[in-house]
């Protein structure tokens, strides 16, 4: 943590410039001040309006929510995604985590799997079509039982809302050395397996979703646990355990 | 053209409980083989949205489906905190389908259809245990049944919630759900791609013009019936709750295309906000309410004390709240708790360095039940409040201010959910249909999978198979007209050039709708700020710079496109509002309120539904009406007291 005071900060900012997907990239560096009460991307938004008014383009950067939970935003920080704080994602990220005259480097999340499109925002879709191999529970819209009909331990409940919290940022797979998305797997085939909803398809799921994620071009989890030091919801790598049991199951009984 | 349409609510006659059930019966039903043959084109992927596509894709219609974001799962649905309201009575403490929907239209303050609402109240049961069998981890209690809460000053606890998270699980279901049937092969999702226009053939809505964001393309997508589920359009304000892309583009463009736009002055004004902190500020966040269970609001009594709260004694303290209506006390409902924020504040007594803020004091709360258990109830709340502003609230109060949260005014639609232009639905929270003019928390959610679960996979048969539908080809002249009017407004902001960028005038357009149709309104004030938005256009499209080129992402040129969109929008929200001359929900004209200072509503001239036609650039709006009876619950004034 930094200070605290209300003194503006001076800062040197080098941030990631990439004209588009086939086109090399590189740092640009500018010189601002920000107030300590500023969020991260109010910063940058200043930084965008000033690049403007001396007619030059903005910096393109994905967010929305703005509020931790859309999962929009994204950025490597001074080489953390979602920068510094813990579990804190980069919109909910303030300037008082910084110090006058820090020199702060802006890039965007680096994996094989999630091109860049322009300078901070990426592309990932692929996070998108795991979900597709499988993440559901097969059940159309209709008139299904009376809810109560079907009691969950709470502790199985709240297990399952814990792998459900993932905001579907990417982050995980932007710390791993291996640009793996198993967190980002895991969560889902988790919360999925804890309820008694999602044991029908049990089997296909693991297997699909699994089968997906190597696809589309992730790397393989050789048990860093960055993911988890960079998911901003604190999805634990217990999930990925019980991915790992899942899906080792389903082989043994789909052979 | 062909006639003016006019304003049929479609309402079924008959008792009210059956009404929903006799007309489902009544609309024609399409064959499961037949339905392939109709293309559907769903835009936005929100609660609404989302259940709306995979629902429809499920029964065999081919969908197409839009959303702004890089993928469904973000719309901003996402970000709905408190529950979702059902009235499932589990709790046995006297809830029923009928208190569900007595409540919401009284909540409505009496500017809602009556038939409505008591649908939505009928599905709400439906919606819990389709997102239960979908695996949304709603909170339990420890014998495994699904937990409730009390929400928004509601007298029963019929409230669902998962955490603080209950819009994302919804809608994580909502959107597990659709990405089922894009892996079925029935849906095809196209996102960073923005709807821009609404092509209409012989009145017909038959398709949508929409921009790619990745590469600034074009596309013409044909459809037998067009959904809008795009969501609020608290962004005219610049600062609301909203994320960063809500919009009015979609519903404006199609009010343009023939779609009245009804009630566009009901906003509703969220009290328990974090204040704003500087001018760099971009959005506001919203806290939960339920945080009005335990903290207690007040100000200084005297007019700019600046002393620090621990050092006011107790006896110069203004719980005004709880002064002015001792019964609901901190509990009142929005709309009453945001208009005494700002009339202290407007006083004086507002709080902290701008004066524009109040304190939520938790101190007796923490001093009668314990840290720990403040914490239990609060304590993600608390941690986002210290994150944002660095301050304890543990150590300090609260400083909260009223933020734009919500709109209840929307498209115009019938019972169907069509809009007065054929063929097109509107659905969540851009249609203006079930909250009146002033909604109950929790179930904006609830109206959001009620419309695109149940109402419109069953309504939409009206259209498809009612009306003789010609096939249409993209490269009919109406989809030609229609691109290229779109192509020629983007190619006009990027060639304007001017010295100030959209950023600035979008904050300009949002303080005039702040200061002139926010809160409080006056009829001064309104005519004031009509004028000024007519000019502040001009300079829009005078002096706006947006760089780069439309071939490629461009943000700027995104964020323009919408806000010249708030800007024709709002003068229309002014307008609705200079003539609704009474108070009523959301909607506070000063000149219309009781001694005692609340809203006092004009049943005589205005127990209806203004509904706004547009006639063309140079011609003014017409206003039409659609009247409001109420048979089911009695018109009476709202007491808080
Ligand atoms: C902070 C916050 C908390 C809230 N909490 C609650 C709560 O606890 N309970 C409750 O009931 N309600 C709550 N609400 C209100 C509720 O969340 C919203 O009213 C509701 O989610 C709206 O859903 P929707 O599907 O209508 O639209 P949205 O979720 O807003 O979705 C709009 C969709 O349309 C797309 N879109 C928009 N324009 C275009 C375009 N031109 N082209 C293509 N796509 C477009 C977007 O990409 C998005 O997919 C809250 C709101 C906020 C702001
Ligand atoms: S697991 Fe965590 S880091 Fe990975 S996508 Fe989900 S929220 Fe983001
Ligand atoms: S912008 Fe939504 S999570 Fe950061």
């Amino acid at each position: 943590m930094g200070g605290h005071s209300d003194e503006t900060l001076t800062l040197t900012l080098n941030i990631w410039r990439q004209s588009g997907p086939d086109t090399a990239g590189e740092f640009e560096t500018h010189s601002r001040e920000a107030s300590p009460a500023m969020s991260f991307l109010e910063m940058l938004d200043v930084v965008n309006e000033n690049l403007q008014r001396e007619g030059r383009e903005p910096f393109a950067f994905d967010h929305d929510c703005r509020e931790g939970i859309c999962g929009m935003c994204s950025l490597v920080i001074n080489g953390k995604p979602h920068g510094p704080e813990s579990e804190t994602t980069t919109c909910q990220l303030h300037m008082r985590s910084f110090n006058d005259g820090d020199v702060i480097w802006i890039e965007p999340f680096r994996a094989k799997a999630f091109p860049v499109l322009r300078d901070l925002i990426i592309d990932r879709s692929p996070l998108d079509r795991i979900i597709q191999a499988g993440g559901y529970v097969s059940v159309n819209t209709g008139a299904p039982q009376d809810a109560n009909a079907l009691p969950i331990p709470k502790q199985n409940a709240d297990l399952a809302m814990d792998a459900a919290a993932c905001i579907g940022c990417g982050a995980c797979v932007a710390a791993c050395p291996n640009a793996a998305a198993m967190l980002f797997t895991a969560a889902k085939v988790s919360q999925l397996a804890l309820l008694p909803q999602g044991a029908p398809e049990r089997e296909s799921r693991a297997l699909g979703m699994v089968e997906q994620m190597e696809a589309e071009g992730f790397g393989h989890c050789t048990n860093h646990y960055e993911c988890m030091a960079a998911c901003p919801k604190g999805i634990s790598t217990d999930n990925i355990a019980r991915m790992n049991r899942e899906y080792l199951r389903a082989s043994i009984l789909s052979r | 053209m062909n006639a003016p349409p006019t304003l049929d609510s479609k309402v079924p006659s008959g008792i009210l409980s059956d009404a929903w059930t006799n007309h489902k019966f009544a609309l024609p039903l399409i064959n499961p083989a037949n339905r392939r043959k109709f293309k559907i084109a769903v835009v936005g992927t929100g609660l609404a949205g989302a259940s709306a596509a995979a629902t429809l894709a499920e029964m065999g219609y081919e969908v197409q489906s839009f959303c702004i974001q890089d993928s469904p799962r973000r719309a901003h649905s996402i970000a709905a905190q408190g529950g979702i309201n059902a009235a499932k009575n589990y709790k046995g403490d006297g809830d029923s389908v009928h208190r569900l929907f007595y409540d919401t239209v009284k909540g409505g303050d009496y500017r809602a259809r009556e038939h409505n609402v008591h649908r939505l109240a009928e599905v709400s049961v439906n919606i819990i245990d389709q997102c239960v069998a979908q695996g949304v981890p709603f909170a339990r209690e420890y014998g495994g049944l699904l937990d409730n809460r009390s929400f928004g000053g509601a007298q029963v606890s019929r409230t669902f919630y998962a955490r603080g998270q209950t819009g994302q699980q919804l809608l994580l279901g909502a959107y597990s759900a659709l990405m089922r049937q894009v892996s079925a092969g029935r849906v095809e999702v196209r996102t960073r791609c923005e709807m821009v226009d609404v092509v209409t053939l012989d009145g017909i809505a038959r398709g949508i013009i929409t921009r790619d964001l990745e590469t600034g393309a074009f596309e013409r997508h044909s459809a037998d019936a067009v959904l809008l589920c795009t969501g609020g359009y608290s962004n005219a304000f610049y600062l609301s709750t909203n994320a960063k892309t809500c919009n009015v583009t979609a519903a404006w463009r199609a009010h343009k295309r023939g779609a009245f736009f009804a009630n566009p002055c009901y906003t509703q004004i969220h009290p328990t906000c974090i204040p704003v902190s500087g001018e760099y500020q971009s959005k506001l966040t919203l806290m939960s309410e339920s945080l009005r269970n335990d903290g207690r609001v007040w100000v200084p009594k005297t007019k700019g004390d600046q002393r620090p709260p621990a050092l006011i004694p107790e006896n110069e303290r203004d719980y005004y709240l709880e002064r002015r209506y001792p019964s609901f006390g901190n509990l009142v409902p929005r709309d009453v708790a945001s208009r005494n924020a700002k009339a202290v504040c407007d006083e004086g007594r507002g709080v902290g360095s701008t004066g524009l803020s109040v304190y939520l004091d938790f101190a007796d709360a923490i001093s009668r039940d314990g840290r720990a258990t403040i914490e239990s109830r609060y304590g993600n709340l608390f941690q986002m409040y210290e994150r944002i502003t660095g301050e304890d609230p543990y150590a300090q109060p609260m400083r909260i201010f009223p933020a734009v949260h919500y709109t209840m005014g929307g498209l115009w639609v019938d019972y169907n959910l069509e809009s007065t232009l054929p063929g097109l639905f509107v659905l969540g929270e851009a249609n203006f249909s079930d909250h009146g003019s002033n909604r109950l928390g929790a179930s904006a959610l609830m109206q959001g999978l009620a419309d695109g679960y149940y109402v419109v996979p069953a309504t939409v048969t009206a259209h498809l198979a009612g009306r003789k539908l010609e096939r249409i080809d993209t490269s009919h002249e109406a989809f030609a007209e229609a691109e290229s009017a779109s192509r020629a407004r983007f190619d006009k902001l990027l060639n304007i050039n001017g010295s100030r960028t959209v950023d600035q005038m979008h904050r300009a357009l949002g303080q005039l709708n702040w200061d002139h149709c926010g809160m409080a309104r006056t009829k001064e004030g309104l005519e004031q700020a009509l004028k000024q938005v007519v000019q502040l256009r001009e300079e829009f499209w005078n002096d706006v710079r947006v760089l780069g080129d439309g071939r490629s992402l461009n943000q700027a040129l995104e964020h323009a496109g919408r806000v010249a969109d708030f800007m024709e929008f709002s003068e229309l929200m002014m307008k609705d509002a200079l003539t609704r001359e009474e108070s009523c929900g959301g909607h506070f004209r000063e000149e219309y309120q009781t001694a005692e200072g609340e809203a006092k509503r004009d049943d005589a001239d205005f127990c209806h539904v203004a509904a706004w036609e547009y006639r063309g650039r140079d011609q003014q709006h017409q206003r039409h009406t659609e009247a409001l009876s109420f048979e089911n619950v009695q018109l009476t004034t709202r007491s808080y007291k």
